[in-house]
């Protein structure tokens, strides 16, 4: 569980984050929407350690990030794992190399055991026939899915991914939806997402927080965001007619 | 007052590099992998441009011989300080600092592009330590590319000197040896080591701290050759002033 109180975060004049407080749950999706600018990656940077917050603390169950020593903030990052928006795969490695990188780095692991934990990684994303290829030779999904095996392959406790259907054709990005909340739930995982894919928030956003000019907007489940009545949301998620329709319908079905 | 800024970013960033050291068995592949890349990847070009320049400054000094009082071994001597002095050490390094100054400022660029070194970051990886650290090491063996580049220009001298005909090989040997300072040569390995550290760091800075996309790549490729050339020249002037003055 990671607990963000109160978090406030400046880049000179200009005040992004402002006093943002929120939960993110175990096991479950967590989402993290709003227009381009709301301040969504400063926020997600700042749970991850990459920014550190001006005022307020973020506690990953029960650890103050801001309190915790260089070595316990490294042994912190170690059980973070973070899909990238562009994957962020490393060029000059294959995919077993990338998979393994981690492994490699922080265990001391014999080369066979490596080995099998990132086969069985590749084969729960359902990619076992790649592990010689390089990130130039293979599509936007299979790098998605070697980034989201690269996230997991340390057992992570929290799993962050930034836009992580960017990029993909609908169907494709269906089936990561599906399979970042597989993990989530399979493996007991805290997962945050940012994101702007509607789909992702009607299909999997358990939690939903709606980031505004750098505060909080709303906060609620996938359910919830069919009967706010709050302008900004409703005017976000519902830009599009689609969108209008199926509210539309939900409303005269519910009443 | 954005220069100091950048002088202190670059001090930070040094600083950064040697701690939290990588795994020893990655590390080691890491410069082997970089050895290859900027030395070994780099002699081709390094012995060429020796071996002319060698020549170049034979025939000069040959053809400004017109007084008849000078001897011609002058021609051997001449080739020799110049390239012991001067032309292997820096002009080498200046090269060096085209050639493998832009690879380092575009390979991390391009890392700082495509977020691999945020993935570094959060992985808990120092990524200073693991990008930059193995070019400095592997940088380390400049000065043997410098010795060969030497050797390489002192031939290539001999070569246009003696085949040219404007100096027996007997003559240009002589030169070669005449009023030899062993701590030349000292002094122009000391100046490759500090050249190797900067060809190796300030491209790295140039590339890590970068902002953009892929135009402010090219762009950083080129701020970066630009800097490192400024600063393996005021280096030069003042580890000469300091050694030799």
């Amino acid at each position: 569980m990671i607990e963000v109180n109160n978090i406030h975060k400046s880049f000179g004049e200009n005040h992004v984050l402002k006093g943002i407080s929120t939960v993110f749950d175990k096991g479950k999706t967590n989402l993290i929407i709003g227009q381009s600018g709301s301040g969504k990656t400063v926020f997600i940077k700042c749970l991850l350690g990459l920014f550190t917050p001006d005022e307020g603390t973020i506690s990953y169950d029960g650890r103050i990030y801001s309190e915790l020593t260089p070595a316990e903030r490294r042994d912190l990052r170690q059980e973070m794992g973070m899909v990238f928006q562009g994957s962020a795969l490393f060029d000059s490695m294959t995919v077993e190399g990338n998979v393994m990188f981690p492994l490699e780095m922080f265990t001391n692991q014999s080369r066979s055991e490596m080995l099998d934990r990132v086969n069985f990684v590749l084969q729960r994303v359902n990619l076992s026939d790649a592990n010689n290829r390089y990130p130039a030779e293979i599509s936007g999904g299979m790098k998605k899915r070697v980034a989201i095996a690269r996230a997991i392959v340390m057992n992570p406790k929290y799993l962050f991914c930034d836009e992580p259907n960017s990029g993909l054709d609908p169907k494709t990005a269906i089936v990561i939806d599906n399979l970042i909340q597989e993990i989530t739930q399979e493996y007991d995982i805290t997962t945050v997402i940012n994101s702007h894919d509607m789909n992702s928030v009607m299909e999997i956003g358990e939690k939903i927080v709606f980031l505004k000019d750098g505060h909080k907007e709303w906060e609620g489940s996938n359910k919830e965001i069919f009967k706010t009545e709050n302008a900004a949301v409703t005017n976000f998620v519902y830009s599009s007619e689609l969108f209008k329709k199926v509210r539309q319908m939900y409303i005269e079905e519910r009443n | 007052m954005n220069y100091v800024s950048s002088i202190g970013s670059y001090s930070i960033m040094v600083r950064e590099v040697f701690k939290k050291p990588t795994k020893w068995p990655i590390m080691k592949a890491l410069i082997l992998k970089e050895i290859d890349e900027l030395i070994y990847g780099s002699m081709g070009i390094i012995i060429f441009i020796s071996f002319f320049i060698g020549g170049v400054v034979a025939i000069q000094t040959a053809l400004n011989i017109s007084n008849p009082l000078i001897p011609r071994n002058l021609i051997g001597f001449a080739t020799r300080q110049s390239v012991i002095l001067e032309f292997a050490p820096t002009f080498t390094s200046i090269i060096m600092a085209g050639k493998v100054g832009s690879y380092i400022t575009s390979s991390i660029g391009t890392m700082r592009v495509t977020e691999q070194i945020d993935a570094l970051e959060v992985m808990g990886v120092n990524s200073l330590n693991y990008l930059v650290f193995p070019k400095i090491i592997a940088m380390f063996l400049y000065p043997f590319a410098v010795a060969i580049a030497m050797y390489v220009g002192i031939f290539g001298g001999w070569i246009a000197g003696v085949f040219g005909g404007f100096s027996s090989s007997a003559d240009f040997v002589e030169g070669l040896q005449l009023d030899f300072i062993p701590f030349h040569v000292t002094y122009s390995f000391i100046k490759s080591v500090v050249f190797a550290f900067v060809i190796a760091t300030v491209p790295s800075y140039h590339g890590y701290y970068m902002k953009g996309g892929a135009l402010e790549v090219g762009k950083a490729s080129t701020t970066a050759f630009v800097w490192t050339s400024v600063v393996i020249i005021i280096l030069n002037y003042i580890l000469t002033q300091l050694l030799l003055g």
